[in-house]
């Protein structure tokens, strides 16, 4: 208990609960348009593209989020297209993407730092990696996916729902398109500091995908979602530092964990009400 | 003026014309149905008629202050849908959108209108239920609803009763039927199903392969030498399928 408490005198930890909780809400709303619209391995290639830009940015001794920013952005809006066009298959494309960027962080950090460290951090996560500097950006980035996912929830519903006829009668479904992918690209990109390139995409997954197990309505869905995913990554977090276990995936764990309770939940309420 | 004309119109996927040379009008309060077998360039028309695909050539004319705004569609059903969390209400809703104009969130107006819209379907008892635990031709109705709330004016619907019984395919083209008489509301529907589709109809489209075999107002389709020719093929076919299906057992 003591121990526990004194999780609350370091600012890093403070800093990691404040930021990361953040994120977990970003990626729990985005997760439900990305899992609906068959578009989960979206955020999986962007992580590997943050990587490799993280990596370039290292080498060359450049901040690693504004290098990193814009190339994961054009990365996604690229996946959105490739995903879009069927004439490379959207789940194939995604894979090109993210191994060939993987590719070239790995050789990229091979020739230049070697694997240290710091490698090892960016792909599996650790909650020290969040400077001051980090946590303004992360907030206010925060702050602006918050603002337009609500100022837009009802279009992204409908284009998520239905794009043919959000498209057909006058809504501009592309544009939304565009945003959701942008919006993406800024929570992966911040997010995959403290979560590790190889595990971010599961923040965004999960919550999703557990909530959809037992909510019936796409807002509980979304609120349902958003609530498993801040807990989570709280208890991640809490237990990353009692146990020095990695940051993500003990995230990733406290997720599995309440993806199971849900499911079996599940399976007990469609036993007593059988279709 | 039409509400919707189509001069000359040619539609191509990548250089292949699949549909050419069309020409039909549709006036306000008319219910025109485009039939054709599979692969008549049926849906293509209805993406052109919606500006999702512009014609190769010709030009399609809507008058009457039509905008894309104003046209209610009811889409064939995506594998996406079917597994959907999202509660009748918020999918009805949703073809509210277009009156929004620049307000992000919907008012007591369009909350208003998708309650007579879920009315008019015998769905509002539905309407906290989960879209995806519905049967298919409640599904439909909730669809068609959303339709209903995009639209005063036209409504274009794909293959309405695609994957529907008979019995519920019936009651579908009723209500469509229903909807249109009592609302006022132009309908351009697109159905492979002759027989049931036409009920209602004032004016048919026949398609044949990548062109028009006729246009004009039911009476005189039924007529005409397209209609009787679809007939004799459609009843050849079903006495072929109903054989090959005794010689299984």
């Amino acid at each position: 208990m003591e121990l526990f408490l004194s999780m609350f005198t370091y600012p890093f930890m403070l800093r990691a609960l404040f930021v990361g909780s953040l994120i977990a809400l970003c990626a729990a709303l985005l997760g439900v348009t990305l899992v609906l619209k068959r578009y989960s391995m979206i955020g999986d290639g962007l992580s590997h593209v943050g990587f490799g830009a993280l990596a370039v940015a290292s080498a060359l001794g450049a901040a690693p989020l504004p290098v990193a920013i814009p190339v994961v952005v054009l990365a996604a809006f690229l996946l959105l297209r490739l995903s879009e066009n069927s004439r490379i298959k959207g789940d194939a494309a995604v894979a090109l993407v993210s191994t060939g960027a993987l590719a070239i962080g790995v050789t990229v950090v091979s020739q230049t730092t070697g694997m240290n460290t710091d490698v090892y951090n960016y792909l599996f996560g650790s909650i020290l990696s969040m400077s001051g500097e980090d946590v303004v950006l992360t907030t206010v980035i925060a702050v602006i996916v918050l603002i337009l996912f609500i100022l837009f929830y009802n279009r992204i519903f409908a284009v998520t729902f239905d794009e043919t006829f959000a498209q057909a009668t006058g809504t501009k479904a592309h544009l939304y398109n565009m945003l959701i992918a942008l919006l993406t690209a800024l929570v992966i990109v911040v997010g995959m500091r403290m979560m590790g390139s190889l595990l971010i995409s599961s923040l965004v997954v999960f919550p999703a995908v557990t909530a959809m197990r037992l909510c019936k309505t796409f807002r509980s869905v979304i609120i349902a979602s958003s609530v498993i995913s801040v807990l989570c990554l709280q208890a991640g977090l809490t237990i990353s530092y009692l146990y020095a276990t990695p940051t993500g995936a003990s995230i990733v764990l406290c997720n599995i964990v309440v993806f199971g309770i849900f499911y079996a939940a599940s399976l007990l309420r469609e036993r007593k009400t059988p279709a | 003026m039409s509400l919707l004309e189509c001069r000359g119109v040619s539609f191509a996927y990548e250089g292949v014309t699949v549909l050419r040379d069309l020409n039909f009008k549709v006036d306000s309060g008319q219910y025109l149905c485009i039939i054709g077998e599979n692969g008549a360039g049926k849906s293509t028309l209805m993406k052109g008629l919606l500006r999702l695909k512009k014609p190769s050539a010709g030009e399609i004319v809507t008058g009457d202050g039509l905008r894309a705004d104003q046209i209610g569609y009811l889409p064939q059903q995506t594998p996406v849908q079917k597994d959907f969390p999202a509660s009748v209400e918020e999918v009805v809703l949703s073809g509210c959108l277009t009156s929004l104009g620049r307000r992000p969130f919907f008012g007591g107006e369009q909350k208003k209108r998708a309650e007579q819209a879920m009315t008019s379907l015998e769905i509002l008892d539905l309407r906290r239920s989960c879209y995806r635990d519905l049967s298919g031709g409640q599904q439909q109705r909730v669809l068609l609803a959303r339709a209903l709330c995009a639209t005063r004016q036209l409504l274009l619907l794909d293959e309405p009763a695609a994957g529907l019984d008979p019995v519920v395919t019936r009651s579908m083209y009723d209500l469509i039927g229903k909807i249109h008489r009592e609302q006022g509301i132009t309908v351009i529907m697109v159905s492979h199903d002759l027989q049931s589709a036409v009920g209602s109809a004032t004016h048919i489209l026949h398609l044949g392969q990548d062109r028009q075999l006729f246009f004009g107002t039911k009476d005189e389709y039924r007529r005409s030498a397209a209609y009787h020719s679809f007939l004799g093929e459609n009843s050849i076919r079903i006495r072929g399928h109903a054989r090959g299906r005794k010689g299984g057992v």
